[in-house]
């Protein structure tokens, strides 16, 4: 079947099956690799993406489901937290080798999104569904702060 | 299509001309088949050759002013690439934000692990092996750019400095960024034996300057990973595996398999049923659809708990199974009259679940064979894929990639997966590029995992309360094919509990039946530490003493100043000994893994009776430490890794099923469970030792070792939670 969607702001016609992952969409058909396959059953978080500025975990959505939405990979997520995300994840050195990053940085982007200021209990609600097996979470939470307080200074 | 990383890629089979033994860079080569030839140059004949540049295979500075450092060392977060790439600028003496580091071509005889004599990743011994071969390299390069200058300005070598790529002669007041000098440089003999800077004329080594160069990358989705490479052409393939170790196909029925949109070809293979498509989604839709029936005669149909049970039997003696003698001293037959501590132990298997599901990228054209993926022991990789091809090991070009994690589980010595990719690529033949899949459930139930252990200890004191006579009984598959099984019991004759012991007696069962084990991050330190250091808790409550100033006697009588510097430094930092909020407990342990040294204290309370860690407190020596930034971040991952793996890791087996596949039933570390760890490093001018595993194991038993101080109850098992399902 043929599926239209929006991803990166670019509208694509796709081939696949209804009941295919947009996780393999995103990758095999349109070769965004960044977004990463970790488990495949809505556990690790490594396939997160933008879905109409939410977090969601592109292996348990159907493409069939995603519908006129818009969908944001970690290739061209924008804006002053995402911004200032990237300059903390780098300043910090979080990552290790680097494989949940992706999808760690999509759900450290929508938390700042929405909540500018989070406390320690927002951060581990927020980010609890992305697995580290690295364990980089102390940097993790600590870029978090950083970048919040760089967005909220104007400086992102 | 390739050029998502924005690289340029190699074409699919390039042979930039053939190495034909260990000699590189001009008139060296041997002739095959002279008695000179070792091992190393066999497995090199056919090897590609490196990109020779004239500063040898470490380095290569080229006229944009860049040096590109070689690693030898696979990249696994481990921050290989930071470390080695710092000893080649500190003596190079070039600007470190123009350093960029790339992953060598397989070829043993180069690039051989100096510590292994293969080319491998493993043991955390890449900064160790390397420090003086990389710092030689740089030093090499640097003072071939010196030469050049003197030739071409006509001064003296003395007199002219080098710093952050800028070559200068302060008495005439020129100058030459090292692009210039790449001309004249190369026309120079590089030096054997380069003089290296001491440590105290160090400015980027042991600095925060010596941050990793892959974070821009990894934190924006470029980092290339195996999972992502993308060739012309490429095929996509999964594997139906066996249910249980050592079954086999019997028969299969692919009709219904042959006819999902995009699959290409169904097939046996030695592993399973190799289902190849044109894309992930359809191979996998593919697998789901096959019809095997599978021979299970010679499987194994054990569950943990019987196999558990059967190993507490062997280790009394009484079955068949012989035992190796690892470490025998004084008359332990005769020390263990009276009264004695006894305890035991019940270890699980572990999967290692690295984020990346294991995969690979093979391409096989007739004898030639082209790997794109994280190899982490490339000679042995390519030994195996030669085995399953019928050609020379140097003849398997290997592009070792970043892995998304490994921790082990990419230096199986069967080659596991690469043998199945090469397998599926040999049947699709033509060069096609073959890209092996597993999903999560195939990674978690394959095998190659930390062994299933048990041990038994018996410890008779002095009337002091110290070791006397230590006996010590394990039973554990053995990782090595060949040799004793001294990973079971790994290091444990030099832990100063033991040494100082008069009498000891350790002793290894090690079973043989199909579940496949291999190296799990930090190896057997993972089982003699949990043991040893709970044990010593013990035996400190046993002697009315506490726990720190009972090893600091045993430490003092052993001579072990090492430990002793890192407990008191832990303590210290710590506040041992100051009281904590009720409900909270301090747990110690040490630990010497891979020649670093660790000790850590663990703030633990429990809830609901489960262990929560707030604080771990760390102090490690690694020697002189070349990348303190990423000496914390092992610590921190180590200890994340092994407080997950004590919390709630073990691999189950049902009538020999894998019960627990993804991370569901196999749950991580969680970001709301991270302890605050702490690392204190301890200043050293030694050579620098391995990071990447010493921060694993000391975390498991310092939170038992709490746990004893909130309940007065020892630990005898692993998990902590959910330890129950497999007693
Ligand atoms: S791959 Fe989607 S949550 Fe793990
Ligand atoms: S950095 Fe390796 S899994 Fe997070």
């Amino acid at each position: 079947m043929s599926f239209t969607l929006t991803v990166n702001g670019v509208v694509h016609t796709v081939e696949a099956d209804a009941d295919t992952p947009l996780l393999w969409v995103l990758r095999d058909s349109l070769h965004l690799t960044g977004t990463k396959f970790g488990c495949g059953v809505g556990q690790c978080g490594a396939c997160t993406v933008h879905i109409d500025g939410q977090p969601l975990r592109s292996c348990t959505l159907a493409v069939a489901d995603a519908g006129d939405r818009k969908i944001t990979t970690i290739e061209a997520v924008s804006g002053p937290e995402a911004r200032a995300i990237l300059a903390a994840w780098v300043a910090g050195d979080v990552p290790q080798c680097g494989y949940c990053q992706s999808g760690q940085i999509m759900s450290a982007v929508a938390l700042l999104q929405e909540i500018p200021r989070p406390s320690d209990n927002d951060i581990d609600l927020a980010m609890n569904g992305n697995i580290c097996r690295c364990g980089t979470y102390m940097r993790i939470r600590a870029a978090i702060k950083a970048a919040s307080q760089e967005v909220r200074a104007g400086r992102a | 299509m390739d050029d998502i990383a924005g690289k340029p890629r190699r074409s699919l089979i390039t042979r930039r001309g053939l190495l034909v033994a260990g000699g590189i860079g001009g008139g060296t080569a041997l002739v095959v088949g002279v008695a000179a030839a070792n091992l190393t140059n066999i497995i090199s004949i056919g090897a590609e050759k490196p990109d020779l540049s004239a500063f040898g295979p470490f380095v290569r500075i080229t006229p944009d002013g860049w040096v590109t450092v070689v690693n030898k060392h696979q990249e696994m977060g481990q921050g290989a690439h930071v470390a080695l790439a710092a000893m080649v600028a500190e003596e190079l003496d070039a600007d470190w934000d123009k350093v960029r580091v790339e992953a060598a071509p397989a070829n043993t005889a180069v690039y051989k692990n100096l510590s292994m004599g293969m080319q491998a990743t493993g043991g955390s011994t890449a900064t160790a092996n390397a420090w003086d071969q990389f710092r030689r390299a740089g030093a090499a390069a640097r003072a071939m750019m010196v030469a050049a200058a003197a030739g071409t300005w006509q001064v003296a070598a003395s007199e002219i400095k080098v710093k952050n790529g800028v070559v200068s002669h302060p008495g005439s007041g020129r100058t030459a960024p090292f692009a210039q000098l790449l001309d004249a440089a190369a026309k120079i003999a590089p030096p054997q034996s380069p003089q290296l800077k001491s440590p105290d004329q160090f400015t980027l080594i042991g600095t925060d300057r010596v941050r990793r160069k892959d974070s821009l990358a990894k934190s924006t989705g470029q980092e290339r990973y195996t999972q992502d490479v993308l060739l012309p052409d490429m095929l996509t393939a999964m594997v139906a595996h066996p249910p249980q170790f050592g079954a086999r196909v019997e028969s299969f029925d692919g009709a219904a398999a042959r006819l999902v949109a995009g699959v290409v070809d169904v097939f046996e293979i030695p592993s399973g049923i190799a289902v190849v498509a044109s894309h992930t989604y359809a191979a996998k839709k593919g697998r789901d659809a096959l019809k095997v029936t599978w021979n299970t005669d010679k499987a194994e149909k054990r569950s943990t708990g019987e196999l558990l049970a059967w190993y507490r039997e062997i280790a009394t003696g009484k079955g068949k199974l012989k035992p190796e003698t690892i470490h025998k001293s004084g008359k332990p037959d005769k020390a263990f009259s009276g009264e004695v501590f006894e305890t035991s132990f019940d270890l699980p298997y572990l999967a290692h679940a690295a984020m990346e599901p294991m995969n690979c990228v093979a391409q096989v054209d007739g004898t030639r064979v082209k790997l794109t993926f994280a190899s982490q022991i490339q000679t042995v990789d390519q030994v195996n894929t030669a085995i399953a091809v019928g050609t020379l090991p140097g003849m398997v070009e290997i592009e070792t990639l970043s892995a998304g994690g490994s921790f082990g589980r990419r230096g199986s010595l069967t080659s596991d997966y690469t043998v199945e990719c090469v397998h599926i690529a040999k049947k699709i033949g033509g060069n096609r590029p073959v890209k092996l899949v597993w999903t999560r459930e195939d990674d978690m139930s394959a095998g190659c995992y930390r062994p299933l252990s048990h041990y038994q200890v018996s410890v008779k004191t002095d009337a002091d309360g110290y070791p006397q006579a230590w006996r010590h009984i394990g039973v554990a598959q053995a990782l090595m094919p060949v040799g004793k099984n001294t990973a079971a019991v790994e290091g444990l004759g030099k832990v100063p509990y033991v040494a100082m012991a008069t009498d000891v007696d350790i002793q290894v069962y090690s079973p043989r039946f199909p579940v496949p084990v291999s190296f799990w991050r930090s190896v057997g330190a993972t089982q003699t530490i949990m043991v040893t250091e709970h044990v010593i808790d013990q035996l400190a409550r046993r002697a009315g003493r506490d726990p720190a100033d009972y090893r600091r006697e045993i430490y003092r009588r052993m001579g072990d100043s090492r430990r002793l510097a890192v407990l008191d430094l832990a303590c210290q930092k710590a506040g041992w000994g100051k009281p904590l909020e009720a409900g909270w407990a301090r747990g110690l342990a040490v630990g010497e893994s891979f020649g670093t040294v660790v000790a850590q204290v663990a703030e633990v309370r429990l809830v609901d009776g489960r262990p929560v860690v707030r604080r771990v407190v760390g102090a490690v020596d690694c020697g002189l430490a070349v990348a303190p930034d990423q000496i914390a971040a092992q610590m921190e991952g180590g200890t994340a890794f092994g407080l997950s793996a004590a919390l709630y890791s073990q691999i189950l087996l049902r009538d020999g099923q894998v019960s627990n596949t993804n991370f569901d039933s196999y749950p991580i570390l969680r970001i709301n469970e991270m302890p605050i760890v702490e690392t204190h490093i301890l200043p050293s001018t030694n050579k620098p030792s391995g990071m990447g595993e010493p921060g694993t194991p000391v975390i498991a038993p310092a939170v038992a070792n709490a746990i004893l101080a909130l309940t007065g109850r020892a630990t005898r098992s692993l998990p902590f939670i959910d330890a129950e399902v497999v007693s």
